[in-house]
């Protein structure tokens, strides 16, 4: 097992137990790996399952070529485990789909098991409210490469979203993507070697913690994006997470807003309001380990809003950072600060109150429309100002914190 | 009730001149219950379960068909006797329940040009259900395959290039996949302003099927006849019906606020003019802009059709072949467009 931070290994019992005293209705599809014309057995499972029903997915390696999908409501997806023995269901030679599993139906639950090397995106969940995903491993096993796909976890356009204990590595935008989503919880997760470890993009309500963010391109980012359906990111608390070592190179394809990720960021946070970082846990993000911004593209959107506002950063522990930063001139503000910038950075444009007792080095960018060669980066003092109102933890419908527990 | 009902049934089969209407040899009691009967004999649908040989029915072409890997489509409606289709206002056809939209796919020149596989689209009580079929090798019937299945088949397309693919036959998912409004089925093809009954149908057999048969007046023109259109209006249609049952706010890609319907502002961002990738990974294919306007390969829209990776191809389901002349439609259409000062 690759995995680290679970925190139900023991509850593995109790999930038996639980099985056992589903209503008599329910049943239990199992399917094997070994099935002739697997792929075409599971999606025929995944199809006649009926709401309650558990498609129980057996052990070993399912080469699969189309992409999976699920419509119907109140299934659990469940295999015999996420790592090496488990369930592997491997997309190496996918020939059709845009993903490896797609849920478009509620109240799913999806848990030990694997997807790898998904030529799209690994799982996506589109208006799959209440969906839950939980001790999985999504990964491109090769590491780090352009022709990865996309996402590695995709919820979108859902209400109550809960990742949990889940390994993605690999993906070429971001590990864990929740997208157009609100009333999110990720955690207890690890991202590594993604472009983006963890994405919140035009959301609200989300909280990310204790979760690993280590050797992305950008470990955890906050988003928003004009000309979407659902905009106006806001709400959204990310604390008690290890985000380090996030020097990847970023191997995005050029185009998607996460190939304009600067190597070594932390955190970061463009064009949302009501964001909290707190009680993070930061180390070597050579750009910075949280940076504060403004969307800069030119666009046509006359609702978008695309400054941050009310930021706060607080109670956070930084170790090394700013010895790199991959954007243009900071090597040069970097070597005429001592060899390192501060380690909150911000592009000036918006407000924010960073009350770590560290440095915040401001670009001095008043607008969006300012061009980035105007510049004038200098310290900032950020620690004045009234912060907003805590906001509250997130809650999750008991239904489905009772499927992990 | 029911011998009245009979009566009018008699009735109308004698008014539509001979033709086929109402037949005895669909069951429409297979048809409307919630069966998914694994052979496609158990409905009835085709006289002596001859594929070229439907049972019933209204066939019917497109304007602008959705691009399926070249296939030839034979397109038919069986609406039970007694009931009538309606064209509402906005061009949408509302069927009445027990109506079967039947398109049973192949090639001039795979099996003798009998077909690979037929789909169902049947109205039921309780909305429609989408069921593909293949055909037995044997030929005498055909298979429920609700798991779908790739078929491996080698065919020229009209430019006489040989292609050899594994022909996807969707699974009942992937269907609704395409098919998919609010997370409900819903036929794509037969809309007023794409549907064209077959010309030999006369107005009688029109009215028989049609509530209002004079509004079934296809304004999109034929996405590849010249004469009917611009190629702005070729390409609009061409989008319609190949991009825009997923490209719609209420679609399966709904979430890319890329919306690509006949009735959207072909001008406007959100028809993809300027528009940068959301959710696209590879398939931005280190371009910026889904359409850049004069620049037709800096615009992704087309790299995405012009793939066949399933990373970036587009539509995402039913598609293992390029859609060359499709591609090469929207590709003038692009280059075409004046230059955006970006």
């Amino acid at each position: 097992m690759r995995f680290h931070g679970l925190r139900h290994h023991a509850a593995t019992l109790c999930i038996v137990a639980a099985l056992a005293a589903h209503p008599a209705a329910a049943k239990v599809i199992s399917v094997s790996a070994a099935t002739p014309d697997a792929n075409e057995k599971l999606q025929e499972a995944l199809i006649l399952a009926q709401p309650g029903d558990t498609v129980q997915l057996g052990a070993g390696v399912w080469k699969l070529t189309d992409g999976l999908s699920l419509d119907v409501a109140n299934v659990t997806v469940r295999g015999a485990g996420a790592g090496e023995g488990g369930s592997i269901l491997d997309f190496t030679g996918q020939q059709g789909a845009g993903e490896g599993l797609l849920v478009t139906s509620d109240d799913v639950f999806l848990t030990e098991f694997a997807v790898l090397n998904t030529r799209g995106d690994g799982i996506k969940s589109k208006g799959a409210d209440r969906i839950v995903y939980h001790k999985l491993r999504v990964e491109w096993t090769a590491g780090p490469k352009e022709t990865n796909g996309a996402y590695g976890i995709y919820p979108v356009e859902s209400s109550d979203v809960l990742i949990d204990s889940v390994y993605v590595r690999g993906a070429s935008d971001a590990g864990i993507y929740v997208g157009q989503s609100k009333n999110i919880v990720v955690r207890d997760s690890v991202a590594t070697e993604n472009v983006a470890g963890i994405e919140i993009e035009n959301s609200h309500d989300a909280d990310v913690h204790d979760n690993v963010a280590t050797k992305n391109t950008g470990g955890i980012l906050v988003f928003d994006l004009p000309s979407l359906p659902m905009q106006g990111g806001h709400n959204v608390r990310v604390f008690e997470n290890v985000v380090n070592d996030n020097s990847t190179p970023n191997f995005a394809p050029k185009g998607n807003i996460v190939a304009s990720v600067p190597t070594g960021t932390g955190v970061l946070i463009m064009a949302n309001r009501n964001v909290e970082i707190f009680d993070n846990v930061f180390d070597r993000n050579g750009t910075a380990n949280v940076m504060i911004v403004g969307y800069r593209y030119e666009h046509k959107d006359p609702k978008y809003q695309p400054l941050p506002k009310q930021i706060v950063v607080r109670d956070n522990q930084h170790g090394k950072a700013g010895y790199a930063p991959q954007f243009p001139g900071g090597d040069m503000i970097a070597a005429a600060m001592g060899g390192a910038i501060p380690p909150v950075l911000w592009d000036g444009a918006g407000d924010a109150i960073v009350l770590d007792k560290v440095g915040v080095l401001s670009l001095n960018l008043p607008d969006v429309k300012t061009p980035q060669s105007e510049a004038k980066p200098a310290p900032a003092d950020l620690s004045k100002g009234t912060p907003p109102a805590a906001l509250p933890t997130i809650k999750l419908p008991d239904t489905m914190e009772a499927k992990v527990k | 009730m029911k011998r009245v009902l009979a009566a009018i049934t008699a009735a109308l089969l004698c008014s539509s001149g001979g033709a086929a209407f109402a037949p005895p040899g669909v069951d429409q009691a297979v048809v409307e219950s919630d069966a998914m009967p694994p052979k496609l004999s158990a409905f009835g649908l085709f006289r002596g379960n001859d594929p070229a040989q439907p049972a019933a029915g209204l066939s019917y072409t497109l304007r602008a068909p959705l691009f399926s890997d070249y296939t030839e489509k034979h397109r038919f409606i069986s609406i039970p006797a007694g009931k009538k289709a309606k064209v509402a206002d906005d061009g949408v056809i509302e069927f009445p329940v027990g109506t079967v939209l039947v398109k049973s796919f192949g090639w001039s020149d795979v099996n003798n040009g009998r077909p690979v596989e037929t789909r169902l689209l049947i109205r039921r009580a309780s909305g429609w259900t989408a069921l593909p079929y293949i055909w037995d090798a044997d030929g005498k019937d055909a298979t429920l395959a609700l798991g779908g299945r790739r078929v491996p088949v080698s065919f020229k397309s009209p430019d006489g290039e040989t292609h050899s693919i594994r022909y996807a036959v969707p699974n009942r998912n992937q269907c609704k996949e395409c098919h998919s409004l609010n997370g409900e089925i819903v036929p794509i093809g037969p809309k007023a302003r794409n549907f064209l009954p077959d010309p030999a149908a006369s107005d009688k057999l029109r009215g028989l099927y049609f509530e209002n048969p004079a509004a079934l007046k296809p304004v999109m023109p034929q996405w590849d006849d010249p004469g009917s259109g611009s190629v702005t209006d070729r390409a609009r249609a061409y989008l319609d019906v190949n991009c825009a049952h997923c490209h719609n706010p209420a679609g399966s890609a709904s979430n890319s606020g890329l919306f690509l319907r006949w009735t959207d502002d072909p001008a406007g961002v959100n028809f993809g003019v300027g528009k940068r990738p959301t959710a696209a990974g590879r398939g931005s294919g280190g371009m910026d802009f889904a359409i850049a306007p004069g620049d037709p390969d800096h615009s992704f829209l087309i790299y995405r059709l012009e793939s066949t990776d399933p990373g970036i191809a587009m539509p995402e389901v039913g598609r293992s072949t390029v859609h060359r002349e499709g591609a090469a439609l929207l590709r003038q259409w692009i280059a075409e467009m004046p230059k955006a000062s970006h």
